[in-house]
């Protein structure tokens, strides 16, 4: 079985669970501008389009990838979870919670791509020390904040749900 | 433009036949940037990352190798228990960019592009691996060290796919080491890979980013062989020493805007003899 577009064919991309069109892009568009320019999807930011500053950071079939690294037209059949798909906006998720009681938030450009990372780090290793918190989030580049604080935000976050119940 | 996304390795074979000169997209961590610039505007694009036979790695004990697809992500090359059968790979792709950059990328994508700089292909070119093609017409094999001809260039002939690499499971000490500006999410300025052959008697020593393409060292190898006690794992200070002096003229340097030749032939020499001292850790 074989998914082929050809140019300004429309073709449909899954993101956070809808199945939405994309229509007159050009194939060779990034999942990144396809996402933000076609699709109206902003929370995921664009800095470096070649995969060094983790800021376009999403999930695609839950892996955390950068969508500026992704051929939009390639991900036909994926399932696409971007920052907007993470929680209602109002109802912030405990790891965005958590980034905002820390003072893990300054100018905030790298922050949604730190929060995808964050769920991700957090579905891998419930419980992780501080090095591996530092490699696990290694991919997302922020100048503000010296990282301290975005460290102990996911520790909050652990701490929680270990007491929670839900690790 | 168009963009094909087979989910067979019989499609994406067909779909290469049609347009041998299609950009075959693998993780896309190498080919986007260069999309994304506009250095590269592809006319037809077949991804690969879908292909199901690519996407996994077999070990026979008969031959005691690991036969690695193509669209295997460091992400998965880092997971026992690949991990424990292939040391020094696993930890070359630990040190690949990024989580996100290791989700994507593959083993067959570093051997595509076949940078210098690229992290698997000195574990590759250390176990002396075997890379296998495709094509519509047929299939052939041949080894990592015919298979690499300069910076960016392969013998892949258009029409032609990566399927695999073969590697052997070596008994003996392995690793890989690099230097860059940062401990993430960074090209290598230098790197190593050796590979301790206890049964065959050997060290094996291959050098990435110092020449057009990944070196093997003949002479530091051959060295090693007599200076080291395989019995003892032992070697002496002088004699690592040596080692590394000898990887040092192997390399073939240049200067670029990320280092100097100085620098690089100098952190070779360092990084040869600090992994002839894992190996053989007994003075």
């Amino acid at each position: 079985m074989s998914e082929s577009v050809a140019l300004n064919e429309q073709y449909e991309l899954h993101v956070n669970g809808e199945v939405r069109p994309v229509r007159d892009s050009w194939l060779g568009e990034s999942l990144l501008y396809v996402l933000r320019e076609r699709l109206g999807l902003l929370g995921s930011k664009g800095a470096c389009e070649q995969g060094e500053c983790g800021s376009c950071s999403v999930l695609v079939d839950d892996e955390l990838v950068c969508s500026c690294l992704v051929l939009a037209a390639s991900a036909v059949d994926q399932s696409i979870v971007t920052i907007e798909g993470v929680a209602p906006i109002g109802s912030p998720s405990d790891v965005q919670q958590a980034f905002v009681d820390a003072g893990a938030v300054q100018c905030g450009f790298c922050t949604p791509g730190l929060i995808m990372a964050t769920h991700a780090l957090l579905e891998r290793i419930a419980d992780p020390t501080e090095f591996e918190i530092r490699e696990e989030l290694s991919g997302n580049v922020c100048r503000c904040t010296g990282y301290g604080r975005i460290i102990e935000a996911v520790q909050r976050v652990a701490v929680s749900r270990r007491d929670s119940g839900q690790s | 433009m168009s963009v094909l996304v087979p989910h067979s390795l019989s499609d994406a074979l067909a779909a290469l036949a049609d347009n041998p000169d299609a950009l075959v997209l693998a993780g896309g961590t190498d080919a986007m940037v260069e999309v994304n610039s506009g250095h590269r505007k592809p006319s037809h694009v077949i991804a690969i990352n879908r292909v199901s036979e690519l996407r996994s790695w077999t070990y026979d004990p008969v031959t005691a190798t690991v036969h690695i697809g193509s669209g295997v992500t460091y992400a998965e090359l880092m997971e026992s228990p690949v991990a424990e059968l292939l040391p020094a790979l696993a930890e070359a792709s630990r040190t690949v960019g990024s989580p996100q950059i290791r989700h994507a990328g593959t083993l067959g994508g570093n051997l595509g592009t076949c940078s210098p700089a690229g992290d698997g292909l000195p574990v590759v070119s250390a176990l002396d691996g075997v890379v296998h093609l495709a094509s519509a017409a047929g299939e052939r094999s041949l080894s990592v060290h015919e298979f690499m001809i300069g910076v960016k260039r392969t013998a892949r002939q258009p029409g032609e796919l990566i399927t695999g690499v073969t590697l052997p499971v070596l008994t003996g000490w392995q690793g890989y080491s690099k230097v860059g500006v940062r401990n993430a999410m960074v090209i290598a300025l230098a790197s190593t890979c050796l590979a301790t052959d206890l049964e065959g008697r050997n060290v094996r020593l291959a050098l990435g980013s110092v020449g057009p393409t990944i070196l093997r060292c003949t002479e530091a190898e051959a060295f090693a062989a007599t200076a080291v006690s395989f019995e003892t794992r032992s070697v002496s200070v002088a004699d690592a020493r040596r080692f590394g002096e000898l990887a040092a003229a192997a390399s073939r340097p240049i200067d670029d805007h990320r280092a100097t030749a100085e620098y690089r032939r100098h952190a070779i020499g360092v990084l040869a003899s600090r992994l002839l001292r894992r190996a053989f850790p007994n003075e």
